[in-house]
């Protein structure tokens, strides 16, 4: 197109130069601008960028990483470019999870795994990332197309399938399993997995595949009434699996219709599901380059504008099998992490009194000394750890004797073959 | 149970309920709880047949039994109104309960999910969650579908989203 337009450009001079007539250098001058303006319109047509090879930290317009690698001039994050060799996967690209996909994408994630089955409707608009023009579109093809543009060095896969059926679910787990991206990672083949999913049914299956896997990962949701939200770490046998406390309602036993209100056609704002999607990409950069405190649970609640934090052990009577085995591998694993937390102590003592035999104060005239932490407190009630301060009750009951399953003695004069059971009811259908 | 109806009540007692906690990917212990998915099923439908109140079709659409398939209807002004019912054994049944499809009404009422997968949420999952694993397929129907079809059907009918299949074939002839 530039070279039609130069190639125009170099007629109009030609022909004003061999007009005799004055009066038409006026309109030949006009055409000539017009043409300019062309060229410089079709200039700015966006081009995409090549790959970068090294994550450069020079200050220039041109670099897309000089702002992130600024954070190891600025002491918070060490090492940065180590961002290039993680993988998360986000299961579900919705309000939240497009969003979280674009900022990992714009910090140069190494690798992206995006699960979604839906496809983008214009009831999506009033959320952020998706476009008018994708309406009809898959939202994994749609965002591959739109991430790709924003930064060439991400590695995109898209699945396009429903995880919580048997065969959605064999591909998402070998998915996670596949290490060909970084083939010296231990366990599986991301590292982190972001839940934004819409649904209870999704997150248990989330949650089964971590559980499986030994996989950390972080659920987030926002609420239906648009105005609160929450993210959770979850790292499998260490804190509460989604399996280890059953739902309000089923535990509780409050009314239901209390809690939901009638219709299914949730309520969404792009500000909500912005600050969720951001407080769960702050977490993962905050766990991935290991900078700041990693929040186990961080709760948002827009009205008030309060954001409650909590950590939840897992339970010890969780219905998750896979869970239960992680707790016990956690459990075992205790003297190695305890030796391993006290060599690292031992050594940062020992490179602070390498760095000056000096006492820290030469003087103490008030004697204050710094006493352990770990000392146990005798004045407080040391009867069990369960034991609640004064004041305060439990909301559920401590927990019934574990079931034995039930010896079933009473089928055993009933048919016990499934293809005549099948027939009996295809009989009944038949009828 | 409270806000249930007495018949709905004495028909859940009827249904046999299962013991086995095991999902499409547990082998061996699935097939024992495909068995007691049967059982429930084959009750269920002998007792409706028997009081006259015959209401689905269900029957598995693939050896591993993960996916149902079948027809539902539902009398309203004594006319019958029939639909495809179909869903999936979540992976991770029983803990989370099938999501019920009707394919057919997608689109129409406010109370489904994308794909025709009817509303459980309220009256239906809280249910499922405190009995898990003794509820089974015929439960779902029994407590999740019958109730959502007595609800929505006569509402889709009166405000003329769904016709009758007669009134539907007399309007193309005319």
């Amino acid at each position: 197109m530039e070279v039609e337009l130069k190639e125009m450009l170099d007629d109009l001079l030609s022909l004003r130069q061999s007009l005799s007539d004055p009066s038409l250098h006026a309109s030949i001058d006009k055409l000539q601008l017009r043409v300019d303006r062309l060229t410089h319109l079709a200039k700015s047509v966006p081009v995409r960028r090549s790959k970068v090879k090294d994550m450069s930290a020079e200050v220039v317009d041109s670099n897309p990483y000089s702002r992130l690698m600024a954070l190891q001039r600025m002491g918070i994050v060490e090492n940065y470019e180590r961002i290039r060799e993680f993988s998360v996967a986000v299961v579900g690209i919705g309000g939240v999870g497009s969003v979280a996909a674009e900022m990992l994408t714009r910090c140069g994630i190494g690798r992206l795994l995006l699960y979604d089955y839906d496809k983008v409707e214009l009831a999506n608009m009033n959320r952020l990332f998706f476009r008018p023009e994708q309406v009809g579109m898959t939202k994994t093809d749609a965002a591959v197309q739109t991430l790709s543009d924003i930064n060439p060095d991400v590695v995109l896969e898209s699945y396009t399938l429903n995880v919580t059926t048997v065969q959605g679910f064999e591909t998402f787990m070998s998915s996670l399993k596949n290490k060909t991206f970084r083939p010296s990672k231990e366990s599986s083949g991301v590292d982190l997995v972001l839940s934004c999913v819409d649904n209870y049914e999704a997150r248990m299956v989330v949650n089964q595949a971590c559980n499986e896997l030994n996989q950390a990962w972080m659920e987030s949701g926002v609420s239906e009434d648009a105005v609160s939200g929450h993210i959770q770490l979850l790292i499998p046998g260490e804190t509460a699996c989604f399996a280890c406390a059953p739902p309000l309602v089923v535990a509780s036993g409050v009314d239901e219709r209390t809690l939901k209100r009638e219709g299914v056609c949730a309520a969404s704002l792009p500000t909500t599901m912005g600050v969720v999607a951001g407080l769960l990409v702050q977490n993962t950069l905050k766990f991935l380059l290991g900078f700041g405190h990693v929040s186990p649970y961080l709760g948002y609640s827009s009205l008030k504008d309060f954001f409650p934090t909590m950590t939840m052990k897992p339970n010890p009577q969780c219905s998750n099998a896979a869970c239960l085995e992680r707790q016990k591998e956690y459990i075992l694993a205790k003297p190695a992490r305890d030796a391993a937390a006290k060599a690292k102590m031992e050594a940062e003592a020992a490179a602070t009194t390498a760095a000056g035999d000096m006492p820290l104060h030469v003087d103490n005239e008030w004697n204050i000394s710094v006493v352990d932490d770990n000392e146990p407190a005798k004045s407080t009630c040391g009867t069990s750890s369960d034991a609640l301060p004064e004041g305060l009750t439990r909301e559920l009951p401590s927990a019934d004797e574990f079931q034995k399953p039930q010896a079933s003695g009473a089928t055993d004069s009933a048919i016990d073959d499934l293809e005549d059971l099948q027939r009996q009811l295809e009989a009944l259908n038949a009828a | 149970m409270e806000g249930w109806d007495p018949k709905t009540k004495s028909t859940l007692t009827q249904i046999p309920l299962l013991t086995t906690k095991a999902g499409p990917r547990d082998g061996a212990a699935w097939t024992q709880r495909l068995k007691e998915e049967y059982r429930a099923l084959i009750a269920y439908t002998q007792m409706n047949k028997s009081n006259d109140n015959d209401w689905f079709r269900i029957s598995a659409a693939n050896p591993e039994g993960t996916r149902w398939t079948g027809k539902c209807w539902y009398v309203h002004n004594l006319l019958k109104y029939e639909f495809d019912l179909q869903f999936d054994i979540p992976v991770t049944y029983p803990a989370t309960a099938p999501e019920l499809e009707l394919p057919e009404l997608d689109g129409k009422t406010q109370k489904m999910y994308r794909g025709g997968k009817i509303c459980l949420t309220v009256h239906f999952k809280p249910l499922w969650a405190k009995n898990c694993p003794r509820f089974g397929i015929a439960h779902a129907l029994c407590l999740g579908l019958a109730p959502w079809l007595a609800a929505e059907i006569p509402v889709l009918v009166d405000s003329g989203m769904i016709k009758h299949k007669d009134d539907a074939t007399t309007s193309n002839e005319s």
